[in-house]
């Protein structure tokens, strides 16, 4: 009962329903002598299954190329060559011959061989190919047994899919509307389950490692995107909080359509901020709309340069930009620059595998080494910014020297446009994500040097408290209310302040309830946040005078632990609340 | 090597691949690709491994990450041809 499975929350909602496992058919092939006299019927059943696997493979890569574009069409080409492949092909007809097995039989021999190849191979990316070769296996297969791959579009019954990872050949031909969410095993924030779970608006949870190991179809699984939890065979009692949490959500986000277009403003009409949103991928662009975001807090460029054998050049990042700088103007975007590893992009020999990733060779750090990759991004964004409203935000920043080596490359990218005639906004302003304490505490010298901040709790809290948060042993020490990791951000905000800059929050504790209100009071400009969160927290701040907040907040740096810190906040919220609003907007985990 | 006089002629020729990701699926199957238009008969060979380039699952199992020294071998009427469109597709860095 209640098998708990933890993964990264990528997209949001709840669903209860069946599991539907796939990608897991594997066909029993059992091995047949047959007389000589059948060799030529095996032979042609063989050609006959290749032609029919063709044939499905060619409407699928036209499917896709119309609903995905022709990049993602692509992979298809090298399918289609495998089933042409003649060595392939001659070696299954020789052991049919020779050997006089059954076709299906030789088949599996023969890709049985190329898989134990390739599993030898050192490169992560040729050993992945093992997918694609699974795949057209699989489709022969099934031809040869007569068993139609269950076609995914089959599914008639409301279902969540558990899958290993799942292939746009998958997603293509999904029924969209009797699907409840995905579970996956492999995968980040970018893959493309994500992209379709998000588009769809259903809950998404990747990277669990063994959804496919412990779920069997047909079992009842409670996904909760929000958590990143999956519950398989849940206990009634279970099922029932559930469904009662759905509820309350349900309800909460209809009370709260009132506060698309209302400003989050104080009670007492003190103090406004900007409620803005995060954003990620072009599909979750129509999400700022919905839920009223106020432009754009955090634009994450990541998605571009992940997944994907080639950099972006400048033109497709220029699209990709001007497409969100238009679609929420006049309002604002922040783009942050590229905020990745450098070992996602160099070959292994160059780099060593980082013993820290944190620690090591990413954002800002990867980007000055590699100025060809940055200015191209640069240049993407100005061109970009005659489209919109754009601000440019430097990522992992930790000193003031970073921020000019940074800035340098920007002008030198500026230079070059207005030598080429390209427009772009001169006035473009320049600011940083705030994540690395060492910036945090030299936020009066960064300051003088930039345009604004956008504080990144998630790492500065990591950072500040020497927690990594994927491990389970240190993890409860990961505390956004410690006092310490208060009084930073105490220190960031005054110093904009006392320099006139603009200060904002794109990290997840700008959306947390118990937070959200004591930042307002501490003076940030705006919160920035995942679209679905934004209504809440317009209501909450709608719902507390500017006076109290500030209260509130100078009390807390005050206060020894986080415990105390939380108990005072929750205390705060109970009496500064209605009863009504305050069991909305807390509903319990 | 032999001149281009003769009517089979065979190739033979070293190639470092350059593509920073090595030898992967795109390259590949462009590669297999162009190798199917040809008529000669044209092997690659890596480490004392000979595969028939005309095969992607050979390719692909030859394991060419950047940097590895290649020998590519064409023999036919148009071996000479062939083996410098192939090269190109080898040597091309992205």
């Amino acid at each position: 009962m209640n098998r708990k499975i933890k993964g990264i929350p990528a997209s949001g909602g709840i669903a209860v329903g069946p599991a539907y496992c796939i990608g897991k058919e594997e066909y029993s092939v059992t091995k047949v002598t047959i007389p000589s006299s059948d060799i030529p019927t095996e032979i042609f059943r063989f050609e006959d299954a290749l032609i029919k696997t063709r044939k499905e493979i060619v409407s699928l890569q036209k499917k896709i190329a119309q609903d995905l574009g022709f990049d993602h069409a692509q992979i298809f080409d090298a399918h289609l060559l495998v089933l042409e492949d003649r060595v392939l092909v001659e070696d299954v007809i020789s052991q049919i011959r020779n050997h006089r097995v059954n076709v299906e039989f030789a088949f599996s021999q023969s890709i049985k061989k190329y898989i134990d190849t390739f599993s030898k191979l050192e490169d992560e990316y040729l050993k992945e190919r093992i997918i694609d070769i699974n795949d057209v296996s699989r489709r022969v297969l099934a031809k040869l047994l007569n068993k139609e791959k269950v076609s995914l579009a089959q599914i008639k019954d409301k279902t969540i899919i558990i899958a290993h990872d799942l292939s746009p050949s998958d997603t293509a031909v999904l029924p969209k509307k009797n699907i409840l969410g995905f579970v996956t095993d492999i995968g980040g924030m970018t893959s493309h389950t994500v992209i379709i779970a998000r588009s769809l608006g259903i809950p998404a949870v990747v990277g669990t490692q063994r959804a496919t190991s412990t779920i069997t179809t047909g079992e009842t699984v409670i996904i909760d995107g929000v958590e990143g939890v999956v519950i398989a065979n849940p206990s009634e009692k279970v099922i029932r909080e559930y469904a009662e949490k759905l509820k309350r959500e349900k309800k909460a986000t209809k009370s709260y359509a009132v506060y698309k277009h209302l400003k989050a403003e104080t009670r007492d009409k003190e103090r406004c901020v900007e409620v803005a949103a995060n954003i990620e991928l072009p599909e979750e662009l129509p999400l700022i709309e919905e839920f009223g975001g106020e432009g754009i807090g955090l634009y994450r460029t990541e998605y571009l340069f992940l997944g994907k054998k080639d950099l972006p050049d400048e033109e497709e990042q220029y699209k990709a930009y001007s497409l969100v700088a238009e679609s929420v103007r006049p309002a604002k975007v922040i783009v942050r620059t590229l905020d990745i590893g450098g070992d996602k992009f160099l070959s292994r020999p160059e780099i060593p595998h980082d013993m820290h990733p944190f620690l090591g060779w990413r954002a800002i750090r990867f980007c000055l080494a590699r100025p060809d990759i940055f200015k191209t991004q640069m240049r993407a964004i100005l061109r970009a910014s005659v489209h919109g409203n754009l601000k440019i935000m430097f990522p992992m920043i930790s000193g003031v020297e970073e921020l000019r080596n940074a800035k340098k490359l920007l002008h030198q990218a500026k230079d070059e446009l207005r030598k080429e005639g390209i427009r772009y906004d001169e006035q473009i302003p320049v600011g940083i994500m705030m994540e690395v304490p060492s910036a945090a505490m030299t936020a009066d010298i960064l300051a003088k040097e930039s345009d604004f901040f956008s504080i990144g709790t998630n790492d500065l809290i990591q950072y500040s408290l020497a927690v990594d948060r994927g491990n389970e042993k240190v993890a409860y020490l990961y505390e956004p209310a410690h006092p310490g990791v208060l009084r930073l951000l105490q220190q960031i905000i005054r110093a904009a302040k006392e320099n006139n800059i603009w200060v904002g929050m794109c990290g997840e504790m700008a959306s947390e309830v118990m937070f959200s209100f004591v930042l307002v009071g501490m003076g940030l400009d705006e919160l920035s946040m995942p679209p679905p969160r934004i209504p809440k927290i317009k209501k909450l701040i709608r719902s507390i005078c500017f006076s109290d907040a500030k209260r509130v907040a100078e009390e807390v740096v005050k206060l020894s632990t986080a415990k105390e810190v939380e108990r005072y906040i929750l205390a705060q919220l109970r009496e500064l609340l209605k009863k009504e609003d305050l069991a909305e907007i807390f509903i319990k985990q | 090597m032999e001149g281009k006089k003769s009517k089979v002629s065979k190739v033979k020729k070293e190639v470092v691949i350059k593509n920073k990701y090595g030898l992967h699926a795109r390259p590949a199957a462009l590669f297999v690709q162009t190798a199917n238009k040809f008529d000669a008969a044209i092997t690659l060979h890596k480490d004392g491994q000979e595969v028939d380039a005309k095969s992607i699952m050979s390719l692909l199992s030859l394991g060419a990450e950047s940097g590895s020294v290649l020998y590519l071998v064409a023999e036919g009427e148009d071996a000479e041809e062939a083996a410098q469109e192939l090269i190109k597709i080898l040597e091309k860095d992205e």
